[in-house]
């Protein structure tokens, strides 16, 4: 289920070339589109990355940047108009309604399909979320459109195209995706792949409002409850400045602590490589790679983990990669900025000692006052 | 109650290697396995027959050698198998891959009953796109239920469910109604072993097999590299790291030793990082 391409080897070069050939009906659709992702209430930051990404692929193609708001009427999503041309929209679509309230797919992606119908852009990004791929499928189906998942890089070619790169099996290739003959072109990317762009403090723009005609009693699903991770367990791995993980180096499930003191020492948050979720160690939640989250702290610290492809891919936005495994071979050192072949057993505790009085103030008679 | 469950045999990831000259995969050797998701998928397809009644079908699409991963899926326990296989469907990307086995369902719906619930798993490990079950949901016009961790209950006299879904931040309690298509997410069971009862059945069991038109498809065009908007231009491998980690010597030292220098390296890198977390107090 699911494979970008089921085939061993991609197709001989040349089709790609077909813009030309577009369809008569998709020769007027224009513009790049960032969907702006807002549920309970917060826009998701993944929506100002891709702003970020959508601004630069707008200037190259010479059109403007669409960011398209789908929500209840109030602040919030009054809120996420000026955040988004604060990241440098040009303008925003936005559908207000109160059946917007919580995200359910079904008015969601009518609201967005009947916006690409009626204001046909050309290209349409999403945020790689739960609520981002549950969204996008629909969507792309709904316009019997191409749809690249979770890409890595995103440009435009020669002749205006977009190409998507995206990592495949595993993370061990890369791949470059066009979509042929129908419009809108659309990507999604997770969050933290794409850098974060600046935020300015332009005024907010023109606001194209949008009906969605659709009530209450036609959508089958209802919200019932939302039970929240709370603020303490939320894992909010992506976006921390500071993360340590852990791999099977940890040997055993108590070991996990040292990584957590260390986490806390620091005030970094703590994740692990794939193997320790599958032995029930830690929840997917802190799972850090391919299958697992994409981070971009300023300091990673990698404890007893290998390395694999997998992982790598997850990390690799990280300013500073620091690496601790006994065996000199394992191939996070080719990803590494810093290596210790050290066992992470002995080694995170000291660590964590050794942090502990560097980051003690310096004036301890400070503290007194 | 009917239920179809969609099942992928992908190759085991882990075990991928890529050849350092070629750059192409090395598939020799590498097992292949039925995507972990769909076995959670297979679970609780397997649990809520058990509690209701009724039967289990499972649907795949790929070569005819895929035969070996739903014959696993009746060890499991499944009533009844479908291979959808036809050299049409080669290099189908995601829409297509869904217009073929939404046609597919459609057509296990004539012959052996209308589904209640199609289950798939969250993602496959090789292709990572999370879109072929909505794709068959919008397809077929199903409520569409994705990242459901739980199946809370059923209630099949007034065509209910209500299920926990994932979502960022915390979990969706969500009421729906039957039929319905459901994505499910890793973890929530554990997968059981099967009966040497199933075991048997499954060795003796005839597994359908159905090419384009046996599953009822009509216009091939909407299937295989034709019918996908999405094309594979390039393949290729990653850039490899110019230079490897500066590696702390660790001869003749002390843990705590090495753990200073490494500190040292560390805010030599990053010195804003030292001053903001001496100022948090966060040690």
């Amino acid at each position: 289920m699911g494979t970008q391409k089921s085939k061993a080897s991609p197709p001989a070069g040349g089709r790609a070339d077909t813009k030309k050939k577009l369809p008569e009906r998709f020769r007027d659709y224009r513009h790049v589109w960032v969907f702006l992702e807002l549920e309970r209430g917060q826009v998701h930051p993944v929506s100002f990355e891709l702003l970020g990404e959508g601004r630069r692929l707008a200037d190259q193609l010479g059109v403007q940047l669409a960011g398209v708001i789908l929500g209840p009427p109030g602040d919030s999503t009054q809120h996420a108009v000026s955040e988004a041309f604060a990241y440098d929209a040009d303008l925003v679509y936005l559908v207000e309604k109160p059946l917007l309230t919580d995200y359910r797919n079904e008015p969601f992606t009518k609201a967005l399909t009947d916006l690409v119908n009626k204001y046909k852009p050309e290209i349409l990004l999403l945020g790689a979320t739960t609520l981002g791929r549950d969204l996008a499928g629909s969507v792309a189906t709904t316009l019997l459109t191409g749809l690249t998942a979770d890409c890595t890089g995103l440009d435009v070619d020669a002749d205006g195209s977009l190409a998507a790169t995206r990592p495949t099996f595993g993370g061990s290739l890369l791949c470059t995706i066009y979509t042929l003959n129908c419009r809108p072109q659309m990507a999604t990317v997770r969050p933290r792949v794409m850098r974060m762009p600046q935020r300015s403090n332009k005024p907010i723009g023109r606001v194209i409002r949008h009906d969605l005609r659709m009530l209450e009693d036609e959508i089958v699903t209802k919200v019932i409850d939302f039970l929240s991770d709370g603020q303490s367990e939320n894992a909010n791995l992506a976006y921390a400045d500071v993360v340590v993980a852990g791999g099977l180096g940890l040997g055993a499930l108590e070991n996990l602590q040292l990584l957590k003191n260390l986490a806390q020492t620091i005030g970094g948050d703590y994740g692990c490589s794939r193997p320790l979720v599958q032995k029930g160690w830690l929840a997917a939640d802190r799972q850090i790679g391919q299958t697992g989250k994409t981070i971009r702290p300023r300091l990673y610290i990698a404890a007893g983990i290998s390395g694999a492809v997998q992982h790598r891919v997850g990390v690799e936005g990280a300013d500073l990669i620091v690496a601790i495994n006994t065996d000199p071979n394992a191939p996070i050192f080719d990803f590494a900025n810093v290596g210790v072949v050290a066992d992470a057993i002995s080694f995170l505790p000291a660590l964590t000692e050794v942090f502990i009085k560097r980051l003690a103030p310096r004036n301890p008679m400070r503290l007194v006052n | 109650m009917h239920i179809v469950v969609c099942i992928k045999q992908v190759p085991d990831s882990a075990q991928i290697r890529v050849h350092p000259v070629t750059n192409t995969i090395m598939r020799q050797g590498v097992p292949t396995i039925i995507n972990p998701y769909d076995l959670f998928a297979l679970e609780e397809a397997l649990k809520v027959r058990d509690y209701h009644g009724g039967d289990v079908t499972v649907l795949t699409m790929g070569p005819p050698m895929a035969e070996d991963a739903l014959r696993k899926a009746l060890t499991y326990g499944a009533d009844r198998a479908v291979l959808l296989t036809d050299r049409h469907f080669a290099g189908s990307d995601t829409l297509a891959t869904s217009f073929a086995l939404s046609q597919a369902i459609a057509q296990i719906g004539n012959s052996f009953g209308t589904p209640d619930i199609v289950f798939t798993g969250k993602q496959t490990i090789d292709g990572d796109t999370a879109q072929v079950g909505p794709g068959i949901a919008k397809r077929l016009n199903l409520v569409q239920l994705t990242y459901v961790a739980k199946i809370a209950s059923i209630d099949l006299s007034a065509r209910t469910i209500t299920v926990e879904r994932r979502s960022e931040g915390g979990t969706q309690v969500l009421k729906s109604e039957l039929p319905c298509l459901i994505t499910m997410l890793e973890g929530t069971a554990a997968i059981r072993r099967g009966s040497l009862e199933d075991a048997l059945r499954a060795a003796r069991s005839e597994i359908v097999k159905w090419n384009a038109a046996e599953a009822g498809i009509e216009d091939i065009t909407k299937c295989g590299l034709r019918g996908s908007p999405t094309v594979v231009k390039r393949v290729f491998a990653p850039t490899p790291r110019a230079e490897k980690a500066t590696q702390i010597d660790t001869a003749e030292k002390t843990v705590r030793d090495v753990a200073d220098e490494l500190v040292t390296s560390i805010f030599t890198h990053q010195p804003a990082l030292e001053h903001e977390l001496s100022s948090t107090g966060s040690a």
